[in-house]
């Protein structure tokens, strides 16, 4: 077997795998944060606390109703994704004209509400969540082994990322939304209902932060704090990649996994902070991010 | 982020008799952390704990007054600092009492120790606060670094587990922890074959955990708390670590977090606790009085909050015995003088160090199948004797006992 810069082959490729997977989950959340800037101009800071939501949304449902993972894994973001329908028709409507600055204020907000509610009657230490029967265990690849679960994370999340990404790009339903989001009045006079298009996306947006979350219930602690641990980073995916573009948030979340991966190998105690550095070089290189246009 | 929880008060009034010549009135503040990671371990639970002792204290001795405040240090230790300062200057408290976050309750025991007030620290664990950072107005009342290290670690080693990997969290208590342990393990004749320093809230240890499956290492020793050390364990289930041979050393494992893991992904993990709820009728029974204080029937208590129970109930003994609560280094002073007898913690005592010195005990997280209602999470392994279950008083480096 042999060395890169000391460390050894089959050890490398075991991290590369690793970083693809938490890759998957910055791709999916920064996607919908990239979702819902791109088309409804706001910053949804909420976004950490209604992943979460999907977690707690998983746990409940097994707890209460029996219902397994994979029933979870369609009703959490249903219902999650419902809860962000009404926020966008209570609060976020009359936003939109306003600066960035106040939704980025109304979100967050509601992130703390939520995260505070949570806590209050689940307390912080955690819920317990296990892998589905179905997927536990693992197959040995010869340099490292792979739990079935993460190999499901890659597949699912691939898959969500590029059907959204295709939906918005390349076909006529997301075409009139990227004409709504340039255009409102123009688009309106052709018969088409704006407003009502725009709640959904928000509801889909935040159904993708619940699908996320439900993907993280086995895997990772499930708390009231999960999300705004995540989020954080999760920001920095998408400033990198460049606000509201899709593709740098899908790409930019797979290739930070990767690069964090590497981190962990070669320098663990710098691994939270390496996003921010190349964030920070971005920034100061292509101020728009990689994928970002302009304007 | 974190909101400031407006100081509860709570007056548990004495017997309604008239003003007593020999009425003694004290103040407590339980300072914690009310919202966040460690809000589970101390926080409201300790506060419910700290009522409980107030209320059968004052049943006893109907001429004691106790009342009770409460604060939210946030984890900071400017903001704990400051409210210390504030409950001693202004509000007239006369002990302070929990404190989880070593950090808090390393400046707090300072300005205790300035102010001749009393600290009783349930919460925090480094041994320093005993060691060369001890003074004579602070007692580490329930569990600290070394206890912990030397119990599960030792334990361990003599069981076969003789090689060791650490994933550590990368701070002051993770590196206390880390050298207490390592120095443990090779003390009994172990091999510490690598360690991964990481940073705190790490969400994703899996490839930490592929570094110590390199390694071959027959025990993990996770050097770490609360929700990374969940973490760590979710993944290594995933990962087949401990189906592979391997075996996690859980160095400070509460039982919330047994209960956030769920027996399914905890089974088998060694850890050491001096305080469990299941353990005997007289816990049993407190227990549930905790439960309906807390007013959360779902929630077990933790060694952390009995150690709140414990010790405020022998400060105010030694409150009564000096009639005073106003010296704070004479209250201590009495507190070492007597013997500590308790419900929860039993007899036991004070070192001059102000280390309390109580068993330690070894246990080891059951399989489903073993666990028959909520809550019965462990079984025992071993039990510690005090006289060996904490650092030996040489070895402290404390100013106070090499005189």
């Amino acid at each position: 077997m042999f060395e890169i810069l000391g460390i050894p082959s089959s050890a490398l490729f075991g991290q590369l795998l690793i970083g693809l997977i938490n890759g998957s989950f910055y791709a999916l959340l920064s996607l919908g944060l990239a979702v819902i800037f791109g088309m409804l101009n706001i910053i949804n800071f909420s976004h950490g606390a209604q992943y979460m939501l999907g977690a707690f949304a998983a746990y409940l449902l097994l707890q209460y109703s029996g219902l397994g993972y994979w029933p979870a894994l369609v009703i959490a973001p249903l219902l999650v994704g419902a809860t962000g329908v009404i926020v966008e028709r209570l609060f976020l409507q009359w936003l939109y004209k306003l600066d960035h600055l106040y939704g980025l204020l109304l979100t967050f907000g509601l992130a703390l509400i939520i995260e505070g509610v949570a806590r209050n009657y689940f307390g912080s230490a955690g819920l317990p969540y296990i892998v589905p029967e179905s997927l536990q265990g693992g197959r040995n690849l010869g340099f490292m082994f792979l739990p079935n679960y993460r190999a499901w994370v890659i597949v699912a999340s691939l898959t969500i990322c590029i059907s959204t990404w295709f939906v918005i790009e390349r076909t006529r339903l997301g075409a009139y939304l990227r004409a709504a989001t340039e255009n409102p009045t123009l688009v309106r006079a052709f018969g088409i209902n704006v407003p009502r298009m725009i709640t959904l996306t928000y509801g889909f947006g935040v159904a993708l932060a619940a699908f996320a979350g439900v993907m993280a219930a086995p895997i990772y602690n499930v708390s009231p704090q999960m999300g705004s641990e995540l989020i954080i980073v999760v920001f920095a995916v998408v400033v990198i990649g460049g606000m509201g573009s899709i593709l740098g948030a899908i790409v930019t979340g797979f290739g930070l996994g990767v690069i964090e991966g590497m981190t962990k190998v070669f320098f663990p105690e710098a691994s939270n902070t390496v996003i921010f550095v190349i964030m920070a070089i971005v920034l100061l290189v292509r101020p728009a991010g990689l994928f970002g246009r302009r304007g | 982020m974190r909101k400031i929880l407006g100081l509860a008060t709570l007056v548990v009034a004495s017997a309604c008799g008239g003003a007593n010549a020999q009425q003694v009135t004290v103040k407590v503040g339980v300072l914690s952390d009310m919202s966040s990671l460690y809000s589970d371990i101390g926080g409201a639970g300790s506060v419910a704990a700290a009522k409980l002792a107030i209320a059968d204290f004052t049943k006893a001795n109907p001429n004691v007054k106790v009342e009770l405040i409460s604060g939210d240090h946030q984890n900071k230790p400017d903001i704990g600092l400051q409210l210390a300062n504030q409950w001693y200057d202004v509000e007239k408290v006369d002990l302070i009492i929990d404190t989880p976050n070593s950090g808090v309750a390393l400046a707090v025991s300072q300005t205790s120790n300035a102010k001749n007030k009393v600290f009783v620290v349930s919460g925090a664990a480094a041994s320093d606060l005993t060691g060369p950072k001890c003074n004579a107005n602070t007692v580490h009342w329930t569990y600290d670094t070394w206890m912990l290290a030397n119990g599960t670690g030792k334990a361990l080693v003599k069981t076969g587990g003789d090689t060791w990997f650490f994933l550590t969290s990368d701070y002051a208590f993770g590196h206390a922890l880390e050298r207490d342990t390592m120095a443990a393990v090779e003390k009994n004749g172990g091999k510490v074959l690598g360690k991964v320093r990481h940073p705190l809230n790490t969400n994703d240890f899996s490839s930490f955990l592929l570094q110590a499956q390199a390694s071959k290492a027959k025990i993990i020793g996770l050097a770490n708390a609360g929700g990374d050390t969940i973490n760590a364990i979710k993944a290594g289930a995933e990962f087949g670590i401990v189906k592979g041979g391997q075996k996690f050393a859980g160095l400070l494992v509460f039982a919330s977090d047994v209960n956030a893991l769920g027996l399914q992904t905890a089974q088998g993990l060694t850890l050491t606790e001096t305080w469990y709820w299941d353990m005997n009728d007289a816990n049993r029974a407190w227990t549930k009085r905790w439960q309906a204080e807390r007013g959360a029937p779902g929630k077990f208590p933790t060694m952390v909050q009995a150690g709140v129970y414990s010790g405020l109930t022998h400060y105010l003994k030694s409150v009564v015995a000096l009639k005073s609560a106003t010296d704070g280094k004479a209250v201590v002073a009495q507190m070492k003088k007597t013997p500590t007898d308790d419900a929860l913690f039993g007899k036991g005592s004070i070192r001059v160090d102000g280390r309390k010195l109580h068993p330690a005990y070894l246990l080891e997280v059951k399989a489903p199948s073993e666990s028959k209602y909520p809550g019965d999470f462990y079984k025992l392994r071993a039990t510690i004797p005090a006289d060996e279950a904490f650092r030996p008083l040489k070895d402290g480096n404390c100013p106070m006992a090499t005189g």
